[in-house]
């Protein structure tokens, strides 16, 4: 691990890893704590097609970076495109997941301890998925714009593991929200 | 200012001509792992400063029972930010401002791993400082509702709830110092980087300088333990603004939940605090000591000790919050284990000192001192380990002495050590040792007298963050005292600035090694070229200079 | 009555047996602090002295030693074994301490903290009163400890006497409790000890131990209904009708709110204010007046009553003995 990247994203990662764990201990504690309804058993139902995608955009972002370490820069940019397009089915998964719950089930930040550290943690994942998918797409963009090279391989490659972190997070929080939770 | 340009002049100085905003304008955009150093030490100096004040206020209405100097209000809200500033806009910024310009000096390289990262750390803890004071004049609006932070430097829930704390100033306290936690994490993964890859040839992990090693602990520890508190943080503000349950015990929340999230950061934090310290004393009692660190490699594996276990401890600050026997049996348990790395590191420093040639220079003065504080401030650490006794002392004045003895007596006094070590290094002029004494010695019985009898007062009953006190408790004589402590610790720190002011101007020209040290800072010039060293060096032991200077006897086979 | 005298209230003027049992720990690690810091700090002056820099010195470097591990051993087992006698020690005393019961004749107390004041309950004997707790002393022939529930209606307090015990926080959600088992009869001094807000500084504690007789008349007289004095039937008037009866319970008249002291006793208790003034009608009648004039900030609204209207009340107030 002599590369300053390699060692700075895992330091970073460490750090994330920190910061989920705190809002997981909080989910946890609070579990069958609310006192008043809706409860989890009560409103959520398994995010099937979200999950498949985001973790299958774990295989494809693991294919591009490859693609690139290859040489091949149009690869590349394909592969992360395909990250891209399944890393926003998942979070138009969760918007509508959200839209439904807020809607028609009434559960908002603020209706219980459920709402409270269910919208928390989902919705923090949800917004490092943003700026992985950010990020995505501008080297996506740059890999169509030729402006990528094979020399920016490790850096694509540090993206993919920040995005392998950011799927991880996703295992623990649907085994946490939707398996231990409901 | 003209201290601070190298020898070389730098292609931007040279383009743009001397004058001042040219200056200012290469000091704002600058990447340079020197200058970000300086910037964060003089900008935490400067809050020392005002968190001095702060306590000097309050120190002047404590003097006696019943003064109303300041309203209780106000008083209220000095406390809460003098612990703030001094735990986040002095200690942080300063220790990781001493890292920022030492490490890669330390080993060898260039600047850190990320410069602009570095920037992006620096200017986000000033932004974060300026938003906390800016709410002295910001939030103004309903009867006690505007004005600085004046809920106690951590916070405790549900005293931070929107019922209890209208207004926005706990929220000037919450986003500056999520603001802050992000430039804090940048550095460290900076230094953990630059320290992991950038070592220059032949200088493996086990020749690292103490220094580097322990900034090492510590920057892990930062990566570790900051996020917790910004989730904690960004729960608040969820409660706050969202109208979220965290830690609402009117909704079902936990009051407690805050303070075990808030600790698990808070006490690794004052261990990031204090082990830097360790890591100015690894290097100045050697050197003045002219005898090689005693047992490197204990002193190396009992930091690691202290950076690990310092994350098993947290719950210590709860041991009267009720959580039962058992939990409170462990907690003691954990604490009082991690006395002992502590205590070994104390051991190898007097160790180095044996048989030793000691030249008491400031530096060392102020490293003595810390031996003396720090074991004061150890051992009362013990005892508040010791649970029963703990019910009995714990917020009080008692562990305000106890912490006040490690973080000024242990941290601030390395500091200055530090800085009077090092500050030839930077502005290549030495310091007045004749200013520097009168600084110590003003320094050390202002010090004394002000914190040692908060042992007692906190023992015959009276508890921390009041603004007054009755006249009838007998606490009256030694508030006293403790107040005019403060007088000597100003006068000091007069004394401190003034020595900085004439030295900047005309102290005595320092050279590449003024103490005839042995790490490879003092092995260029003073101050360094923005490129550092002029050809990057190779080492074969953990003193290179020493083996420069002994090249029939080098430490390669000794260590 | 019990004795008036308020000493300082040190941990190390124990009148309780909790707090016999932590001075008692305490002397032992103050012992073992003591002797560790005079063994290192003497061993670090010694080395200061010895091996300074002499005026003569050759500037020779002296022989550099780098480390020992026989010495390091031995510094790093001593202290372990020395945390390993503390830890049991300490271990001892916080189950011996916190895993006290209650007797079947133990008093119960529950007190609940409030912003900045004590309410005091007395649930089998239907006493409710505020900021001063009395209690019996607790002879050889008739032990007796006080057991203490301690909830918060608003933030976290910590209740301490350090005479008696070491401190327990109030932590509203949660219920804590805490004993006390004073030996001797007085008046003993305690505050909160938890930062609560602004009048932190202003929510003092004041602890009554009586002997058992004394305690006994003390109680039947808190559980009496609250005094009636005709002369004073217009305060009472003005009490019941300007929304007093909001916030405070006086027990026989209309007036039953929970949100402030319980009033039916007021004149049995020696200060007003959660102890920052004396019980006076002087202090009374400017508390009525404008609370925040004797404790900046509290949180009882200022009635705003005419003079008259004041001293009438006041007149009624003091009779609530």
């Amino acid at each position: 691990m002599s590369s300053r990247g390699r060692v700075g994203m895992v330091c970073l990662i460490v750090a994330e890893a920190s910061l989920f764990a705190v809002f997981v201990v909080a989910y946890l504690f609070y579990l069958g704590k609310s006192l008043t309804g809706p409860f989890p058993k009560d409103v959520l139902s398994m995010p099937v097609l979200g999950t498949v995608c985001l973790l299958s955009s774990s295989v494809t972002v693991a294919l591009g970076a490859r693609a690139l370490a290859r040489g091949s820069v149009g690869r590349c940019g394909a592969w992360l495109l395909v990250t891209v397009l399944l890393g926003a089915v998942f979070l138009a998964g969760t918007a509508a997941e959200w839209s439904r719950l807020i809607m028609r089930e009434g559960l908002t930040i603020s209706t219980n301890l459920f709402g409270t550290t269910y919208y928390s943690l989902v919705g923090l994942h949800a917004s490092h998925v943003v700026v992985g998918l950010v990020m995505l797409a501008l080297i996506t963009v740059f890999a169509w714009s030729r402006a990528l090279r094979p020399v920016h391989a490790e850096r694509v490659e540090l993206v993919s593991w920040y995005w392998h972190f950011v799927d991880g997070v996703w295992v623990v929080v649907l085994t946490v929200v939707y398996v231990i939770g409901r | 200012m003209s201290v601070l340009v190298p020898p070389i002049e730098t292609p931007e100085a040279a383009a743009a001509g001397a004058g001042w905003p040219a200056r200012l304008h290469e000091w704002v955009v600058t990447v340079d792992h020197k200058r970000l150093g300086v910037m964060y030490v003089v900008a935490g100096l400067a809050f020392f400063l005002i968190a001095g004040i702060e306590a000097s206020v309050m120190r002047w209405q404590l003097a006696a029972a019943g003064k109303t100097t300041v309203s209780p209000e106000v008083f209220n809200r000095l406390f809460t930010m003098h612990g703030t500033t001094m735990v986040f806009l002095v200690g942080i910024p300063i220790v990781f401002g001493f890292a920022n310009y030492l490490v890669p000096l330390m080993v060898g390289a260039r600047d850190l791993a990320f410069p602009r990262l570095n920037a992006f750390g620096f200017w986000a803890f000033l932004f974060g400082g300026l938003l906390l004071y800016f709410s002295f004049l910001g939030g103004d609006g309903l009867y006690g509702a505007g004005s600085a932070p004046s809920v106690g430097w951590f916070a405790y829930a549900p005293l931070t709830a929107r019922a209890f704390s209208p207004g926005n100033s706990t929220d000037y306290w919450n986003l500056s110092i999520l603001v802050m936690g992000f430039g804090t994490v940048a550095t460290a993964i900076n230094l953990i980087t630059t320290t992991l890859t950038m070592r220059c040839r032949g200088m493996t992990l086990g020749r690292m300088p103490l220094y580097v090693w322990m900034m090492l602990v510590v920057s892990g520890m930062t990566v570790m333990a900051l996020p917790p508190l910004s989730a904690a943080q960004i729960m608040l503000l969820l409660d706050r603004f969202l109208g979220a349950h965290f830690f609402d015990t009117q909704g079902g929340g936990s009051a407690i939940m805050w303070q075990h999230f808030f600790w698990f950061f808070g006490h690794p934090e004052v261990y990031i605090l204090m082990v830097p310290g360790f890591a100015f004393v690894s290097e100045i009692i050697p050197v003045f000591s002219r005898k090689v660190i005693f047992g490197y490699p204990m002193v190396v594996a009992a930091s690691l000790a202290i950076g690990f276990l310092s994350m098993t401890v947290w719950a210590h600050h709860m041991f009267a919050v009720g959580m039962g026997s058992p939990l409170n049996a462990a907690f003691a348990a954990s604490t009082m284990l991690i006395a002992v790395p502590t205590g070994i590191k104390i051991f190898n420093w007097v160790a180095t000192m044996y048989g030793g040639r000691i030249r008491f220079a400031t530096p060392m003065l102020f490293a003595c001192a810390f031996l003396f504080q720090f074991l004061c401030a150890g051992l009362t650490g013990v005892m508040l380990a010791v649970v029963p006794l703990n019910w009995q002392v714990t917020d009080s004045y008692f562990v305000v002495a106890h912490f006040h003895y490690v973080l000024v007596g242990g941290l601030v006094f390395t500091i200055f050590g530090a800085i009077y070590y090092w500050f030839p290094k930077v502005t290549g002029r030495l310091l007045s040792e004749r200013l520097g004494r009168w600084h110590f010695w003003l320094f050390v019985v202002g010090f004394n007298v002000t914190f040692l009898p908060m042992h007692w007062l906190g023992m015959i009953g009276m508890p921390r963050r009041i603004y007054t006190y009755p006249a009838d408790r007998g606490w009256d004589f030694w508030n006293l005292v403790v107040s005019l402590g403060v007088l000597f610790q100003a006068a000091a720190v007069l004394v401190f600035v003034v020595n900085v002011a004439i030295a900047l101007r005309r102290g005595a020209r320092a050279g590449d090694d003024p103490w005839d040290a042995w790490t490879l800072e003092w092995a260029t010039t003073s101050p360094p070229p923005p490129y550092n060293f002029e050809t990057v060096p190779v080492v074969g032991s953990r003193r290179p200079l020493w083996d420069l200077k002994y090249p029939a006897d080098p430490d390669g086979p000794h260590e | 009555m019990a004795t008036a005298v308020a000493p300082t209230p040190s941990m190390f003027a124990p009148v309780s047996t909790p707090a016999f049992a932590i001075r008692e720990v305490s002397f032992l690690v103050l012992a073992i602090a003591t002797f560790i810091f005079v063994v290192v700090a003497g061993l670090t002056v010694y080395a200061i002295i010895r091996y300074r820099r002499r005026p003569g010195d050759d500037g020779r470097e002296p022989a550099q030693v780098y480390g020992s591990a026989q010495i390091e051993l031995a510094w790093t087992v001593v202290p372990f074994l020395i945390v390993i006698i503390l830890f049991l020690t300490t271990a001892r005393y916080i189950f011996a301490i916190e895993g006290r019961a209650p007797t079947a004749q133990a008093l119960e107390v529950t007190i609940v903290g409030n912003q900045w004041w004590w309410e005091i309950r007395y649930p089998k004997l239907g006493i409710v009163t505020a900021n001063e707790l009395h209690v019996p002393v607790s002879d050889p022939a008739n032990p007796i400890q006080t057991f203490i529930t301690l909830q918060s209606a608003d933030v976290i307090h910590s209740f301490w006497l350090p005479q008696l015990h070491g401190k327990t926080d109030l932590v509203p959600g949660k219920t804590n409790r805490t004993w006390i088992e004073p030996l001797v009869p007085g008046t003993f001094l305690g505050q909160c000890a938890e930062y609560c807000g602004l009048q932190h500084a202003g929510m003092l504690l004041i602890v009554t131990v009586h002997p058992k007789d004394e305690f006994a008349q003390w109680v039947a007289a808190q559980q009496a209904q609250a005094a009636d004095a005709p002369a004073a039937r217009a305060g009472r008037e003005v009490f019941v009708s300007v929304a007093c009866i909001n916030c405070h319970t006086v027990r026989g008249t209309p007036a039953n709110g929970v949100f402030g002291p319980d009033l039916t006793h007021l004149m049995s208790r020696a200060r007003i204010g959660a102890g920052v003034a004396r019980n006076t009608p002087e202090n009374l009648r400017a508390w009525v007046k404008d609370p925040t004039s004797l404790k900046p900030g509290a949180l009882m609204p200022a009635m705003k009553l005419s003079d008259d209207k004041l001293d009438q009340l006041v007149a009624y107030l003091v009779t609530l003995r």
